[in-house]
């Protein structure tokens, strides 16, 4: 009965979230590949953090609540604060780490001081911070879905043509400036990817967990490969499952919010992979050194044999 | 009415000084978002603390949650040590998970428990006066400034107290290890303020601004000075400025103060990146472009120098001639004899240049170098 009760709730709606959480999954998991390779994980976080005050800066300024024009607010915003993040990390001795926190704290109060300016002059319609913050998966729309689905595509496929050169600033940007590619270009051509694909997620999952979307599947998917092309579809894969699997599972019990059951189960993917994962994974290793151990012992029990003789 | 504007500002300058003391040493040892991570993962630690008192303010609470700090540290490193993650991705997996079990929770149990969740995450500074302490039926403040007070007092004691391990162990773990001043220990003593001050302010400012106040004042600091006293103070300095004019930015538009309070604090952090001397982004463009000219004057006086008295100095020194000689644009040749003829290194008579005495030192100094 129970398993029925699931399956017939499988409806047309659900269909619909599943579709566009396993789609942003897929998305983010792809592209934060590079944001995991380069140490960069918490970038999400301060990107989508930092898109606070551009959804309403675009809202002021139009007075329209389409979601294509606040998108389009939240991607400046957040394209402007990593491109803060990496001035002061470049002109002045602070950290990356405390330019991180300092871009995304700010911007976010700033956000906050425009959010209720707006309440203030009254738009009670206005969407609650809630829905920023944890976002509203049960709201997503057929055109969502083909949103997600269309910009998504467009930021991978960007990828793709520059996949040598993106490859090759991952994982060896000097030798990449010495042959003369532009870094810095390059640079910003990949945070702007990895903008799109957060700003995307933002009405899914929301900004607070929008970063664990970017870095959980890539992290998941580097412990079963050492080969890009692999990780990355690895990634997209966990991505989307844990999409889906968040979706079902939220929608099977009342009052489980789905952004963070996605969340979780994307994590619970990460745990799977590093207890399991073949060569790299904890159990692996532990194998591995057990063996070691006792091919040791023998070599030294007959090491002492010969010596004996 | 002004008791209540006091009652804020006071409330706010503690809570800001309380932050931006340990923050001086999470900016210097690269861990901000340590700050970050431990902000949102103590959720799960006020709500099921919240459960068990029903109350927002209560020790009990502060103290669970700040376990929860200290719990997602270790997780961090937990997962750092495994070697297969790295330190970014261990805190970028750590605290949405923990951040997704707290949010779980709420919304299941919200029906039975009054949590609000923009309290917790946004805090509301303009409520915090409304709670206050009564010992023996007098009413001596707010309870806020009673808790960041004593929280402050915690930071200020252990900062005091453990100065010199503190400085070792940031600047130098190594050498902290082999002198036997145990940086581990000192560590986890650091991690265990951070987290109880989170706590402690994330009624006032909520969970996410709390890095504003914990990163901002110590990171513009930082940006002034090279000495840590002073880096302690000017953060604490820096910090109060910021809660105050950010309370009166507040009143005047009518907003969140804590929002505003962090817009101040980027305002600040702009304004002392471009103004302040030596490394500011203004001084670091002056000095480039007084460099640029030195650098041209000097090329003249050397030409100048080096065909002075000889036969073809006539040719050499010609004004209109040396964009040639020295391969200027004619334009910058000529502001570079007008700056050279400012500082009183050559002199023009017609259309000739001769070297000055100061010239000609500058040239001979700069020959020898």
């Amino acid at each position: 009965m129970e398993n029925l009760s699931i399956l017939t709730r499988l409806d047309y709606t659900l269909m619909i979230v599943a579709i566009g959480a396993a789609l942003l999954g897929a998305v983010s998991g792809t592209l934060g590949t590079y944001a995991v390779l380069r140490r960069q994980s918490l970038l999400g976080d301060a990107i989508s953090h930092a898109a606070l005050p551009g959804i309403a800066i675009a809202f002021l300024l139009t007075g329209s609540k389409t979601p294509l024009i606040l998108v389009l607010g939240a991607a400046i915003a957040g394209w402007l604060g990593t491109l803060f993040i990496l001035s002061i990390v470049r002109l002045t001795r602070i950290k990356y780490d405390s330019a991180l926190g300092i871009i995304l704290s700010t911007f976010f109060g700033f956000g906050l001081v425009l959010h209720t300016l707006i309440q203030r002059t009254g738009n009670a319609n206005q969407a609650g911070l809630d829905t920023f913050l944890f976002g509203q998966a049960a709201t997503i729309l057929e055109s969502d879905v083909l949103t997600i689905g269309i910009l998504g595509g467009i930021a991978i496929v960007i990828m793709l043509v520059f996949w040598k050169e993106l490859k090759l600033l991952v994982f060896d940007e000097g030798f990449a400036a010495s042959l003369g590619f532009p870094i810095r270009a390059l640079d910003i051509l990949l945070t702007s990817l990895l903008v799109i694909a957060i700003v995307l997620g933002l009405q899914a999952v929301g900004a607070v967990l929008m970063s664990a979307m970017l870095v959980a599947p890539a992290v998941a998917a580097r412990q079963w490969t050492d080969k890009l092309s692999v990780m990355m579809l690895l990634a997209a894969g966990f991505g989307a499952l844990a999409g889906v699997g968040g979706t079902i599972i939220s929608s099977s019990a009342s009052r489980i919010p789905t952004g963070p059951t996605i969340v979780l189960c994307a994590t619970v993917v990460v745990g799977f992979s590093i207890v399991l994962a073949p060569n790299r994974g904890l159990l692996w290793n532990r194998l591995r050194y057990q063996r070691n151990k006792r091919n040791l012992k023998m070599l030294g029990g007959q090491l002492f044999q010969s010596e004996e003789q | 009415m002004i008791q209540e504007h006091l009652d804020i500002q006071l409330i706010a300058i503690v809570t800001a000084v309380a932050c931006a003391l340990p923050g001086v040493f999470l900016v210097l040892r690269r861990m901000t978002l340590m700050s970050d991570a431990i902000s949102h993962a103590i959720l799960p630690g006020i709500v099921l603390a919240f459960f068990l008192t029903e109350s927002l303010s209560s020790p009990l609470l502060i103290l669970a949650a700040a376990a929860t700090g200290v719990l997602t540290v270790v997780f961090v490193e937990l997962l750092q040590r495994t070697k297969l993650v790295k330190e970014d991705a261990a805190i970028g997996l750590t605290f949405p998970a923990l951040f997704s079990i707290g949010v779980i929770l709420i919304s299941r149990f919200a029906g039975n428990v009054h949590l609000d969740m923009d309290a917790v995450l946004l805090g509301e500074l303009a409520y915090a006066p409304l709670n206050r302490l009564d010992i023996f039926g007098y009413d001596v403040g707010p309870v806020s400034v009673y808790v960041m007070g004593t929280i402050l007092l915690l930071n200020l004691t252990f900062i005091l107290l453990f100065y010199k391990e503190l400085k070792l162990a940031t600047f130098d773990a190594s050498l902290a290890a082999t002198l036997g001043f145990a940086p581990t220990l000192i560590h986890y003593g650091l991690m265990t303020l951070v987290s109880v001050t989170t706590v402690g302010a994330f009624d006032a400012v909520g969970s996410i601004l709390v890095v504003a106040l914990i990163a901002g004042p110590p990171a513009t600091a930082y940006l002034i000075t090279n000495r840590l006293s002073l880096m302690l103070t000017l953060s604490a300095v820096i910090g109060s400025v910021n809660a105050v004019s950010g309370y009166w930015l507040a009143y005047l538009f009518d907003v969140s103060i804590a929002g505003a309070i962090a817009t101040m604090t980027l305002l600040m952090f702009g304004l002392v990146f471009f103004l302040v001397p030596n490394r500011g982004l203004i001084a670091i463009a002056r000095r480039r472009t007084r460099q640029k000219w030195e650098f041209a004057q000097t090329m003249l006086v050397i030409h100048l120098f080096n065909h002075e008295g000889l036969p073809e100095a006539e040719a050499e020194s010609e004004v209109a001639h040396l964009h040639e000689h020295l391969r200027w644009d004619p334009a910058f040749a000529a502001q570079v004899v007008k700056y050279a003829l400012n500082n009183r290194c050559v002199l023009q008579e017609e259309t000739q240049l001769t070297l000055t005495e100061r010239g000609r030192t500058v040239a001979q100094q700069a020959l020898v170098q």
